[in-house]
């Protein structure tokens, strides 16, 4: 930023108080401390994992050392691997008709305010209805599995995409939307021009939430799907290990699950930026 | 009724549901190329009457005619008019020369189309190089000229401005003032501006309307004979003090009656 650089400069020609200094300082050791600080909690954690392990002789049945985690890990890669891509399919898959959805919706409740009334509660009872009792029904309806882990994903990714782009849609501001009235804009212009891209922080906001449920999603209905031999996913892979006592393979694939979600929060995190950086207040570094 | 009048405002009258009389009863002829400013305390229904003028807001007495127009079947005029708000009322999103297309747009007019309008605009108000500017990068002062210039963009014979200015501090309102002052006598508009101010109302207008609350209503309409153009030496003329001791007396003399009711 251009900014940043004439302070560097005037920081070099005009002495700076004390006050000033002192805060600069701690901004520079907060930004090294935001990435130092979790990679040396997590490095330490594993440490301490293994020292338990070992101090009080756990046997690898029950909590296996961080090393063999590693080691079963990196031989059943291909199996996990084949296991991840077909549970990652199916949450990408849920999110992409959350975000169909779940917007397609919204624009629909955001043009009349009585189709939002009377459907809203339907989205809300889905919502708080836990996924887990209603996978089962699903997939006694559905012949697909993969229609059925799709349909359960979706139900609880859907939400936080339908609420918060409703909100968006309706926060478009009072003044703007007279001025559209004021030059005739038509209910599609009105949309497009001012409460889509009004909305669209919101729908970012949701859609952070809907990435990590989506994974959620996929991997409860898989485990209320349970066997299912080839073509299956992380879930199943982790109910098998379980009944063979692979409780090494559990955990990798544990870690693998919540690496996906990680990703999945960074990138949908760098969506974000990427959209709003320019001009939402959000997205913006401030002076302080 | 005066038939050269662009807008008349025939006893117009508005109550809202929850029975507050914002307006009562008022008629004003505006004239082609008047600079009228409605003058009054907070509530006084100045505002209201502008959204009606607009056509962002209903009657519920009395008509608003446009002797020089034809109007559609709405009683909308077929001439342009233009609304600037008390907030720079921008799209966050879109950069100055998306904002000021917009009106442009919504006609129709494509961004190559619209460009060499949307630049003039921008040049008018002194904004030519922040065209790919995003709002948050300006200043209060400059956002209103963006404001304004995308009033401008669709060449408006009417401008309904409403407190543009009020939340500028006064350095920049003075320059603002000025800049609009210029743009008004080179385009040749007609300007219905809103303000509470005396001082504002006395420096640019060709009438003050004074306006008094509870009801709203019209008080007392002032001619200003003060000659245009008008620059920063009349602020210290004694035809200047002369109009800001009138509109002052008459604005006391509405709330003292206002006190009464």
């Amino acid at each position: 930023m251009d900014d940043t650089a004439t302070q560097h400069q005037a920081a070099a020609e005009i002495p700076v108080d004390p006050v000033e200094m002192r805060k600069a300082r701690t901004a520079r050791r907060e930004k090294i401390g935001r990435w130092l600080l979790p990679v040396a909690v997590v490095v330490l954690s594993i440490a301490a994992w293994d020292r338990i392990c070992v101090w009080n002789e756990i046997p690898h049945y029950i909590i296996p050392r961080p090393g063999i985690v590693f080691n079963a890990l990196v031989e059943d890669w291909p199996l996990l691997l084949g296991s991840l891509a077909i549970t990652l399919q199916i949450t990408f898959f849920a999110l992409l008709i959350a975000i169909i959805g779940g917007v397609g919706i919204a624009v629909l409740f955001a043009q009349s305010k009585w189709i939002e009334m009377s459907f809203f509660p339907y989205a809300v009872i889905l919502q708080v209805t836990p996924i887990i009792v209603i996978a089962p029904l699903i997939f006694i309806y559905v012949d697909s599995k993969f229609a059925g882990l799709l349909i359960c994903a979706w139900i609880v990714a859907f939400f936080p995409i339908l609420s918060n782009t409703t909100l968006g849609l309706n926060s478009a501001d009072h003044n703007l939307r007279d001025m559209m009235k004021l030059y005739g804009a038509t209910r599609w212009q009105t949309l497009r021009f001012l409460r889509l891209p009004a909305s669209l922080p919101y729908f970012l906001g949701g859609l952070k939430i809907a990435g990590g449920l989506s994974l959620i999603g996929a991997i409860v209905a898989e485990f209320v799907a349970g066997t299912g031999g080839v073509g299956s996913g992380l879930a199943f892979r982790i109910l098998e290990a379980s009944y063979r006592l692979n409780i090494p393979r559990m955990f990798a694939a544990i870690i693998l699950i919540s690496v996906s979600g990680v990703l999945i929060f960074m990138f949908m995190t760098f969506l974000s930026w990427l959209f709003l950086h320019k001009w939402h207040e959000s997205a913006i570094k401030h002076e302080q | 009724m005066n038939d050269t009048a662009l807008l008349s405002l025939r006893q117009i009258g508005k109550t809202f549901s929850n029975g507050t009389e914002a307006l009562r009863g008022m008629t004003l002829d505006v004239e082609q190329g008047s600079f009228v400013s409605l003058l009054g305390p907070s509530g006084c229904g100045k505002s209201t009457a502008l959204k009606i003028i607009a056509g962002l807001g209903s009657l519920t007495t009395g008509r608003v005619l446009w002797p020089s127009s034809n109007t559609d079947s709405h009683g909308r005029p077929d001439c342009e008019i233009s609304f600037v708000f008390q907030e720079p009322t921008l799209m966050q999103w879109a950069t100055v020369f998306e904002n000021v297309w917009l009106p442009l747009r919504l006609k129709g007019a494509s961004r190559a189309g619209a460009r060499d309008q949307v630049e003039e605009a921008l040049d008018m108000v002194g904004l030519k190089d922040f065209a790919a500017s995003y709002p948050r990068e300006l200043s209060g002062g400059m956002k209103m000229r963006v404001s304004i210039a995308r009033a401008l963009v669709t060449r408006p014979k009417l401008l309904l401005m409403d407190e543009p200015f009020a939340a500028l501090d006064e350095i920049t309102r003075f320059k603002l003032n000025n800049d609009l002052l210029h743009l008004w006598e080179t385009f040749n508009w007609t300007v219905i501006f809103v303000t509470h101010s005396v001082f504002e109302s006395a420096y640019l207008s060709s009438r003050i309307v004074v306006m008094a609350a509870r009801p709203g209503r019209v008080v007392e309409d002032i001619g200003v004979d003060a000659p245009y153009p008008r620059d920063d030496d009349f602020r210290t003329s004694s035809d200047y003090n002369a109009i800001c001791r009138d509109a002052s007396n008459a604005l006391h003399n509405a709330m003292d009656a206002g006190d009464h009711l």
